[in-house]
């Protein structure tokens, strides 16, 4: 099996679903020629041709409107927003439009075609504008998908799913893992499923929660805790929405505790919706509280970045916190 | 509501019909065009333009190259744009606002924001006036009314039309300038800008740098029209387009659309045709997406070389003193930078002040249990235990010269 990077399976997928249909669109700002500013997209163009992959004027309300029209009309458009921090023009589009295009006309209309591509994230010297995690405003809209990958082979199987799902589906892509992550991934097409759960690791102490870049530091953590005689069960959510809800509480019925982590603040971070969610089905099951380790209630700094990223560390500590409770 | 005329015989109009000219007045060579008059611009101030445009470009190849060394996490340069930039903000009022996007350093430079608060912002150091918070680049000083810069691109266009709207109300006679380029235009934070500065008479002018580039995507796959010009008969706005590489031309320009904005309460908007002579950021490789040669092109016609050559035509410059100016200019770059590597981060408290007026009661908490944690593992966080330890504080605030905060 050959060897990617992350953005070489996003790659990989993308030439897949364009070769196997034909309504398949890539666009974006910077997607064409250049391949996107992080490639991801690279050589598509010259694949299959500039009416197919092509660059955008820079006016991201204008990509997800037009990709909401292409997807109405039943073209399969995959349109990438250059960071998750630069969605928010979009932002009536996708919550007003994108989410609510099927129920209100109906199912006269649907925009299901549409996947929105978008790497996010911090870690990366990247400051405030460059390094948001923005899923949970994106959470709170029913009608949407939302999907993180954590690695190569995740991301290929994933982002194929997405394009063929028949809902849209947000992809948020780790942007600090695209180089840094790589993975034997299969040639061939292959899709992994949308809205399941996947537990990476067994355990019986602490059930481990995550999704996107931060299953890695996820691992790290674990790996300590295990060394000190902690069994950890991990956790890789991977649809934020919608979420794999049994999977958590079958997890969390046999360790008892649960521990979610992401980059995003704290409060009102999708770490609160689980939480929730598992007192009230696992409560005379719980032996400790269900502990959040997250970015904090601040905009994402710079030169204090590694002070604020819930890092593996914390991550360790608050395992401890949970099994000593 | 519209005031047109009845017709009765079916025709389309495509804008074709508007032929906006480019407004030239200073040649490759130096020289003024035939029939052009220089704008009046005593020598003083012609070399404090000049100073600022080499100030910056200087600044610009240094930083590139401490970004390619490793010493900077990221760089984006003024370069070929400087005439533009410093031109228009030459025929300001020094107290007008500017609202710039992230390419505009040089304007800030015109306005006397010195090498080590350059340097400071650059590197994210304690005496940043940022608090390091933003990627280099995004500067902002109050004194010199220079608004600090936002990443997200075109969101300073209605905000420039909003702050001038209350400069109008506050009847000082300022205007706000705002800085975008042709790509930002694309926005619709442009559109939107351009409309209320109409409808409610703005004293705004709104200065698109159109560099050919934004990233990768040409002005040809950013816009079908004639540029961005023709924009502002849908809003009926005045217009004009200049040649950016023109220092004249700009400077006459602005003074002019500074006149309309102050004492008619019109917005103006400049169309500045130029060319992005580096690559987009350190992060960019043009190569991927343009000619070696057509960039080429471009730098024969570095605004730069046309002033100086203009100057020392008049006989207001000397190859001496150019000399002199670039040593002296290369030497304190250098050692601000050396000077504002070595100062250490705004302390771990800055992580949760400023989010609101006063930091509250939850984020105090976090602040809390992040000390402990960073107490407990110093080793894994350097910079945020530094403030945590008073010997190590104390050492390196003795250095530190009193009030420089102050003066942003």
């Amino acid at each position: 099996m050959p060897k990617m990077n992350m953005l070489q399976a996003i790659n990989n997928a993308l030439d897949i679903a364009m070769a196997e249909d034909e309504k398949v669109l890539c666009f974006g700002e910077d997607v064409g020629v250049f391949g996107g500013v992080f490639r991801a997209t690279s050589h598509l163009q010259e694949k299959y041709g500039r009416a197919r992959c092509f660059n955008t004027p820079l006016v991201e309300q204008g990509i997800i409107g037009f990709a909401n029209g292409l997807a109405a009309q039943g073209s399969v458009p995959v349109a990438e927003i250059q960071f998750a921090d630069y969605i928010f023009p979009a932002f009536d589009q996708i919550v007003n439009e994108t989410a609510k295009f099927r129920f209100r006309s109906g199912d006269l209309f649907n925009v299901g075609g549409l996947t929105i591509r978008t790497p996010y994230g911090g870690g990366i010297s990247g400051g405030l504008y460059h390094s948001q995690s923005p899923e949970a405003y994106f959470a709170h809209t029913p009608g949407l998908k939302i999907v993180v990958p954590r690695n190569p082979y995740q991301a290929k199987g994933l982002l194929l799913s997405a394009i063929r799902d028949p809902d849209p589906v947000i992809f948020f892509e780790p942007k600090r893992l695209y180089r840094a992550s790589t993975g034997e991934v299969p040639e061939d097409d292959y899709q992994l499923p949308i809205g399941e759960a996947e537990v990476t690791k067994e355990g019986s102490d602490i059930t481990v929660l995550g999704w996107g870049a931060q299953m890695e530091l996820i691992e790290k953590a674990v790996e300590m805790a295990e060394k000190v005689g902690i069994s950890c069960e991990v956790i890789d959510l991977r649809s934020i929405l919608p979420w794999d809800e049994d999977s958590v509480v079958e997890s969390v019925l046999k360790t008892g505790r649960l521990l979610i982590s992401h980059e995003a603040p704290r409060t009102g971070g999708f770490a609160g919706e689980i939480a929730a969610t598992i007192q009230e089905r696992c409560f005379l099951y719980l032996e400790s509280p269900i502990e959040r380790v997250t970015g904090l209630d601040t905009p994402f700094p710079l030169t204090l970045e590694k002070e604020y990223m819930p890092d593996h560390l914390k991550i360790y500590e608050a395992i401890r916190a949970c099994v000593e409770f | 509501m519209t005031t047109t005329q009845d017709t009765h015989s079916l025709a389309f109009m495509t804008g074709d019909e508007f032929h906006i000219p480019t407004f030239r007045l200073l040649q490759q060579d130096g020289t003024l065009f035939e029939g052009a008059e220089a704008p009046d611009l005593d020598q003083q101030k012609a070399l404090r333009i000049y100073r600022a445009m080499l100030f910056t470009r200087v600044l610009d190849e240094r930083m590139l190259a401490a970004q390619r060394q490793g010493r900077l996490s990221f760089y984006m340069q003024c370069t070929g744009e400087e005439a533009a930039v410093i031109g228009a903000a030459a025929a300001l009022d020094d107290a007008d606002m500017i609202m710039a996007q992230y390419r505009e350093q040089g304007a800030l430079a015109y306005r006397g924001f010195t090498y080590d608060e350059f340097m400071n912002q650059l590197f994210g150091n304690e005496l940043d006036y940022g608090k390091g918070r933003q990627m280099p680049i995004h500067y902002g000083s109050r004194k010199l009314h220079y608004m600090t810069i936002s990443s997200p691109l075109a969101t300073q266009i209605p905000q420039a039309a909003g702050y001038a709207y209350g400069q109008k109300l506050a009847g000082e006679g300022h205007c706000t300038i705002t800085f975008f380029g042709e790509g930002a235009a694309s926005e619709g934070d442009f559109h939107a800008a351009l409309n209320m500065a109409s409808v409610h008479k703005a004293p705004v002018i709104f200065f698109c740098r159109n560099n050919g580039y934004a990233i990768s995507t040409p002005a040809s796959e950013q816009f079908a029209a004639d540029g961005i010009a023709p924009r502002a008969f849908g809003y009926r706005m005045h217009v004009i387009r200049v040649d950016g590489n023109d220092v004249l031309a700009v400077y006459q320009a602005t003074q002019q659309a500074r006149v309309i904005a102050v004492e008619q309460n019109q917005p103006v908007l400049i169309e500045a045709m130029t060319y992005r002579l580096a690559a987009h950021s350190s992060s960019d490789d043009p190569s991927g997406y343009r000619s070696r040669k057509e960039e080429e092109a471009w730098r024969e016609k570095d605004p730069i070389l046309r002033m100086q050559r203009w100057l020392i035509d008049l006989g207001w410059w000397s190859e001496d003193e150019e000399k002199a100016l670039q040593e002296s200019l290369r030497r304190e770059v250098l050692e601000t930078l050396k000077r504002a590597e070595k100062r250490p981060p705004p302390p771990l408290d800055s992580l949760v002040s400023d989010v609101y007026a006063d930091v509250t009661p939850a984020l105090q908490r976090q602040l809390d249990r992040l000390k402990s944690h960073i107490r407990r593992h110093p080793e894994a966080y350097p910079k945020g235990a530094r403030s945590l330890d008073p010997d190590v504080s104390a050492t390196a605030d003795a250095d530190k010269p009193n009030g420089e905060q102050g003066g942003a």
